[in-house]
């Protein structure tokens, strides 16, 4: 009966991953003067928003202790058809942004309704979704790459959202200022994770579905909801791949979405669901980039990434498996 | 058993006659033909096991264990999924297998067929032995008895709390709902405690279940307070004023990974919002109002439910449903898991709440607990009501008596 906090912020997995984050960092600085351009880390950055904003919303069904799977070519998908209407049709930006958004919120609803009414496991009906995003991005987009128009192009402000370029030519200064959006969209999730229905429920979900049901709650609902979120935030994926991607591939996007999982997984989301934080997730996600970048700086080849990539997540997830022994233990 | 093999894959699994690296099937469907053949059992041995009825599938275990040379040969309530033409099969292959020296072992709650198949009859009460019997010196009474026990720790309820003009809350009339709720009416008044007795499997978990909306119903109708009301999930249910404790908390009745806090407002989150965030301070507030009421012991409202004894996680259900505001509380096995002390509080936490215009529906399989508790008893038995019984006239052998009558025979 006795209050089981004693070990302080030591037994929270964030605090763990974020001196993670430090030690690579640190050490991959000093092992390589390259890396630690500021070059370097903005294009790092750029590579991780669409990572980041994809493991946000992978989060949600992750708590719920399901996954989807179709994030990736989802993402390649709604940026195909997006940039299809942009560059192709003469669409104003902002039209491709909407479409691409609303295209993920679609998929995310569709997997949310295979998983919670239709009753598909989550693996089986986001695998189903990841084919068909595949096959029906390069359908939208007629099979064009799609270039998305560039930073200096008519229609390319919204680069402006990620990076911003201050003067020309030898000058320029790039500014990662996509780092102050991904802080508020972090924060806001945060709070939608924690302080709001939506959260509570996805979280509850996940802990004791069939006792949350008996709650009276409309579990179906806030099943569908979590998998909404992560179509919709696959939507949102989409426009800052445009931004970092100078062309989008169809057929491409299959695997991105296991950085994501992964990197959430690393951050402390519960493989079987019922925990997990969004400021954990986005530390999980910096160890996967810094795992990626920050290897072949020091020698090592980008296989190898891989490999200790999945050394870290057998690790991550070791951790949830002891901590759930020991509370059936305890329980 | 495994229903997509066949009936002789099933009876010689693990155990299959080979041929090399082959498995002999011809020979295995031959065996098992013999085996048949002398348990004077029709079945076709290449069938699939899961196209057969219960009764044959049964038969089939049968000739497993006698394929596997038993000696002993324990029925677990065998009866309970058969029609009355199986029964009288499995006694003649029962029969069959004892004279041919087999030990037999026919656990049943239905009184006729211990009486037809038995030679000695042994009673277990709350887990311990009671005594055993010759089958023929005895009559059911004697079982009923024994069944029972003589004594009685806690004095049963005088007479019924509940004046005779209250109003009915809950109506519940022809509930259908699978095997286990048949044709089931009854009515709930306000104030009043209504035990639900009956024997392990009698049905009474899944009436309330059907009526929560937990499980789907075929048919019946429900009435709340004398309105007819839909109810197909525990969302509909809960709308309506009904809350239901689970027999089985952990799994049920609590999210166990998550705090006090957030239990206790678990089915009544709506009313704890500003705007579109949780209030959390007037959550708090509320959570830490009823670990006072219910004297819940805990060092905070933060704590994980886990961590509390299965007293203190029954008093987070209660409060669960007392922040809803529900008025109809369904406590099924209330105080199982749940030490003496503990379950003392519990009953003193279910009057108060009586009183004070809570009516309750208390399933319970612990004879004391259902005549300490109930106002009023219904009985029940194979899915089915049997009696309804007034606690002034309630003994222990005549809701035994219904409890383990069998219906149609």
């Amino acid at each position: 009966m006795q209050k089981k906090k004693s070990l302080g912020i030591f037994a929270d997995q964030k605090f763990i991953v974020l001196i993670i984050v430090v030690v690579l960092y640190v050490v991959f600085s000093l092992i390589s003067k390259d890396f630690r351009k500021y070059s370097t880390m903005v294009m790092m950055l750029d590579a991780t928003y669409y990572i980041l904003l994809l493991a946000i919303g992978v989060t949600f069904p992750l708590i719920t202790g399901g996954v989807d799977l179709s994030i990736g070519t989802g993402m390649i998908c709604y940026g195909l058809t997006g940039g299809f209407l942009v560059v192709q049709k003469g669409f104003p930006t902002w039209v491709g942004l909407i479409v691409a958004v609303l295209f993920g919120l679609l998929i995310g609803i569709l997997n949310g309704v295979l998983v919670a009414i239709m009753d598909l496991p989550p693996f089986l009906a986001t695998l189903c979704t990841c084919m068909m995003t595949r096959g029906l991005g390069s359908i939208c987009a007629n099979s064009f790459a799609i270039p998305w128009p560039g930073a200096k192009a008519e229609g390319g402000w919204f680069h402006a959202i990620f990076k911003l370029t201050v003067g020309a030519g030898r000058k320029a200064m790039n500014y990662p200022v996509g780092v102050i959006v991904l802080a508020v969209i972090v924060l806001l999730m945060s709070f939608v994770l924690n302080h709001t229905r939506v959260g509570r429920y996805t979280i509850a979900i996940g802990s004791n579905k069939e006792a949350t049901r008996l709650s009276g709650v409309n579990v179906k609902a806030y099943h569908i909801t979590a998998y909404a979120i992560s179509g919709l935030f696959a939507g949102l994926a989409s426009l800052a791949y445009a931004a970092a991607i100078p062309t989008i591939q169809p057929g491409t996007g299959a695997g991105i979405e296991l950085d994501a999982i992964g990197g959430a997984i690393v951050g402390g989301v519960s493989p079987t669901g019922g925990a997990g934080s969004i400021i954990g997730t986005m530390l999980g996600v910096f160890v996967i980039q810094l795992l990626k970048t920050g290897l072949p700086y020091i020698g090592l080849e980008a296989n190898w990434q891989q490999i200790i990539t999945g050394l870290v997540l057998i690790g991550a997830v070791l951790i949830d498996v002891i901590k759930q022994r020991r509370a059936a233990l305890e329980g | 058993m495994v229903g997509d093999l066949s009936v002789a894959q099933n009876i010689f699994i693990g155990r299959e006659p080979r041929q090399g690296f082959r498995i002999d099937d011809k020979k295995m469907i031959e065996d098992s033909k013999a085996l048949f053949d002398k348990l004077r059992i029709d079945i076709d041995p290449t069938e699939k096991m899961s196209e057969l009825t219960v009764g044959k599938q049964q038969m089939c275990e049968i000739a497993k264990a006698i394929s596997h040379n038993a000696e002993l040969i324990v029925f677990d309530e065998p009866s309970a999924a058969l029609t009355e033409k199986e029964i009288e099969d499995l006694f003649a292959i029962i029969r069959d297998l004892k004279a041919q020296d087999l030990g037999i072992i026919y656990i049943s709650h239905r009184m006729d067929e211990i009486k037809v198949i038995t030679d000695r009859v042994t009673v277990m009460r709350d887990g311990c032995y009671v005594g055993t019997l010759i089958t023929a010196d005895c009559t059911k009474e004697d079982i009923i008895n024994m069944m029972v026990g003589r004594v009685i720790y806690e004095k049963p309820k005088e007479k019924s709390l509940v004046p005779d003009d209250a109003p009915v809350v809950l109506k519940v009339e022809h509930l259908n709902a699978g095997k286990m709720v048949q044709d089931v009416s009854f009515e709930l008044r306000k104030g009043e405690i209504l035990g639900f007795s009956g024997l392990m499997g009698a049905g009474r978990t899944e009436t309330a279940r059907a009526i929560f909306g937990a499980d789907p119903k075929q048919s019946g109708d429900i009435y709340v307070n004398g309105e007819k009301v839909e109810i197909n999930s525990p969302e509909d249910a809960v709308k309506h004023g009904i809350g239901y404790l689970s027999e089985d908390r952990r799994r049920y009745g609590v999210v166990v990974g998550k705090s006090i806090i957030e239990n206790s407002t678990m089915a009544a989150l709506e009313e704890y919002m500003r705007g579109l965030f949780i209030n959390k301070g007037k959550e708090k507030e509320v959570a830490e109002k009823y670990i006072k009421e219910l004297g819940t012991k805990t060092p905070s409202s933060d704590q994980l439910v886990v961590n509390l004894s299965g007293g203190n996680q029954q008093k987070v259900v209660i409060a669960k449903w007392l922040v809803r505001n529900s008025d109809i509380l369904i406590f099924d096995e209330p105080t199982r898991g749940i030490d003496v002390g503990a379950k003392n509080e519990i009953y003193k936490l279910m009057n108060k709440l009586a009183s004070e215009g809570k009516s309750i529906i208390m399933i319970s399989s612990e004879m004391t607990e259902i005549l300490r508790m109930s106002d009023r008893i219904v009985v029940m038995c194979e899915g089915k009501k049997t009696g309804e019984v007034k606690i002034e006239e309630a003994t222990q052998e005549l809701i035994m008596d219904k409890a383990t009558r069998q219906m149609e025979a």
